[in-house]
């Protein structure tokens, strides 16, 4: 029976490598996921064959109401609210973690006959720490990408009454290991309660646009939890697939936090609205000037070349079908369309490409920053439909402010600007944006839908 | 449980990190979401993790944490599973 169990877990582990390798490229990335799934399933049943395995009943209970939930939940997000169900997933993934730890710690402390080893006690308590944090972090993250929690939580000691606490988290784990099977329930009640308030609190400060960061590294850090629980229960399979996530995840959360130009401790420490607060108040010169619809269809009609800048705005509008459609008249007049992706663009990097793949927009149109920066200066108009921090002039000129230093599409330069707006709030960063005031920028208020689809009726007649 | 020598423990994690930092760096940034959705998925396997820990709890209380870690367990794999084929299935047809 071992053996089966053993063969089994070595089988899941090379297929959730493979599955990963083949997601890397888009031909094969389907198949990448297909054959993860195997791994798991085969991994899944197998274990059901481990000796001296009791509570089965209850077992396929939990499993059942766990999975229905997430299959139903899953099937019915939008593409756009992706990345919070991710984070979703992912935190359920984390407590996990730490529940087998809890599991553990707790039969430690109720009998005094075990023992677990140094090594294992100490990975079951940082395993316990790292998923409970997971867990209650990206519950937060999850309502604040949902609109659930709207403001950030900034006050004065904030980052030391964190730091109390994690230094209290910590202490109560050396305790745990050092007393071993003396440890107390209460003890650890306290302790994995404290992890949790921990997690809440250092997600509250930090701002939404900053929040893929932030759920990568909680991906990363499940990844963690689950390798270290894994050497604990003495399971290889564990070890190996919570370790390639946990560094995988951590290279893909150092390449995003590149992309915005922030470091990892900036994007955790910095109290993303804290400053914000004092940029937001300086005075904007000029004043917002808005245009209608057919002098924007006009403008677009006989223009040589367009380039569109989208943004999540346009996906929650579900606006990116109507923009193709008007890509595609524009282009039979001869006009020169591209699509400017910045690489934040959506929630995550990746997402905005998703959402126009959805849409069917090809890919040679669609341009990353580096490469369509320099053109800027010479198309004739910039259509930014919701699109609002990634082209922020602010971010290249005002020091002051939170986005400052991250790189932006360079949508000022065109001759003309159209922004397509539902209202004149700020961004998602809460940075007021310079672009909207400047003199060559027209603001088409309205929902990005009805106004793309006011445009290429508009831009038929001509 | 029949457990690991520190060792061997520590080689497995040096090599798996190697081969996660591997798997990730190739890849265009177009994927990166899928690709963090799809090892979002790959550590639901903490669903077997989750299901020994069951499997020998006694009590109440050690039953009902290990109840609760199985079926979050669960989500995670199912939810990380599913949203992932299906952001995958669209980049195919974008591309036939």
């Amino acid at each position: 029976m071992d053996l089966l169990i053993n063969t089994s877990y070595f089988l899941a582990a090379a297929l959730f490598i493979l599955g990963l390798k083949r997601m890397s490229s888009p031909a094969n990335a389907r198949s990448g996921i297909v054959w993860a799934g195997v791994g798991m399933l085969v991994a899944t049943l197998v274990t059901f064959a481990t000796p001296a395995l009791h509570n089965i009943g209850l077992m396929i209970v939990a499993i059942m109401v766990g999975s229905f939930i997430a299959y139903v939940s899953a099937k019915k997000v939008a593409m756009t609210d992706m990345p919070q169900m991710i984070a979703l997933y992912n935190g359920m993934g984390g407590g996990a973690a730490a529940a087998i730890a809890a599991v553990e710690l707790v039969k430690l402390s109720s009998h005094s006959d075990i023992n677990m080893g140094t090594t294992a006690l100490t990975l079951a308590v940082l395993g316990a720490i790292i998923g409970t944090i997971s867990l209650s972090g990206s519950i937060i993250a999850f309502a604040k990408l949902q609109g659930l929690i709207r403001k950030s939580w900034n006050f004065n000691g904030q980052q030391f009454l964190n730091l109390g606490i994690l230094a209290a988290v910590l202490i109560l784990g050396v305790v745990t290991i050092f007393q071993g099977s003396d440890t107390s329930l209460m003890l650890l009640a306290i302790f994995f309660v404290l992890a949790f308030v921990f997690g809440i609190l250092m997600t509250l400060p930090i701002g939404g646009a900053d929040m893929p960061v932030v759920i990568s590294l909680y991906n990363a850090l499940t990844g963690l939890a689950v390798a270290f629980e894994g050497f604990v229960l003495g399971n290889a399979a564990m070890i190996i697939a919570g370790t390639v996530v946990g560094s995988a995840g951590t290279l893909l959360t150092q390449l995003m936090a590149k992309a915005m130009n922030r470091s990892l401790a900036n994007v955790l420490f910095s109290g993303f609205g804290s400053k914000a607060s004092s940029g937001a108040e300086e005075e904007v010169e000029g004043s917002m000037k808005a245009i209608e619809a057919p002098d924007v269809a006009v403008m677009m009609a006989y223009a040589e070349r367009v380039i569109i800048v989208p943004g999540y705005g346009m996906a929650v509008a579900q606006a990116q079908h109507k923009v193709w459609e008007l890509t595609k008249l524009l282009q039979e007049r001869g006009v020169d369309v591209k699509f400017a992706i910045h690489p934040v663009a959506g929630r995550m990097p990746g997402h905005m490409n998703v959402l126009l793949a959805e849409a069917g927009v090809p890919y040679d149109i669609i341009y990353d920053l580096d490469e369509i920066n320099a053109e800027f200066p010479q198309a004739d108009v910039a259509l930014i439909i919701g699109a609002n921090d990634v082209v922020n002039p602010v971010a290249r000129s005002n020091p002051d402010s939170p986005i400052y230093g991250m790189p932006i599409l360079d949508a000022d330069k065109a001759k003309n600007v159209i922004v397509v707006k539902r209202g004149k709030g700020a961004g998602f960063s809460g940075v007021e944006n310079l672009l909207f005031f400047m003199d060559n920028t027209r603001m088409l208020f309205g929902d990005g839908q009805k106004m793309a689809s006011e445009l290429i009726a508009q831009v038929k007649e001509f | 449980m029949e457990g690991f020598t520190g060792f061997t423990a520590i080689y497995i994690f040096m090599l798996a990190g190697f081969v996660g930092y591997e798997v990730i760096s190739k890849v265009p940034v177009i994927l990166h979401t899928p690709l963090m959705s799809g090892s979002n998925f790959v550590h639901g396997i903490v669903l077997v993790g989750a299901m020994v820990a069951m499997g020998h709890a006694e009590g109440t209380l050690e039953l009902t944490i290990g109840f609760i870690g199985v079926a979050l367990a669960a989500g995670n794999a199912v939810g990380g599973y599913v949203v992932t084929e299906r952001m995958l299935e669209m980049f195919k047809s974008s591309k036939g």
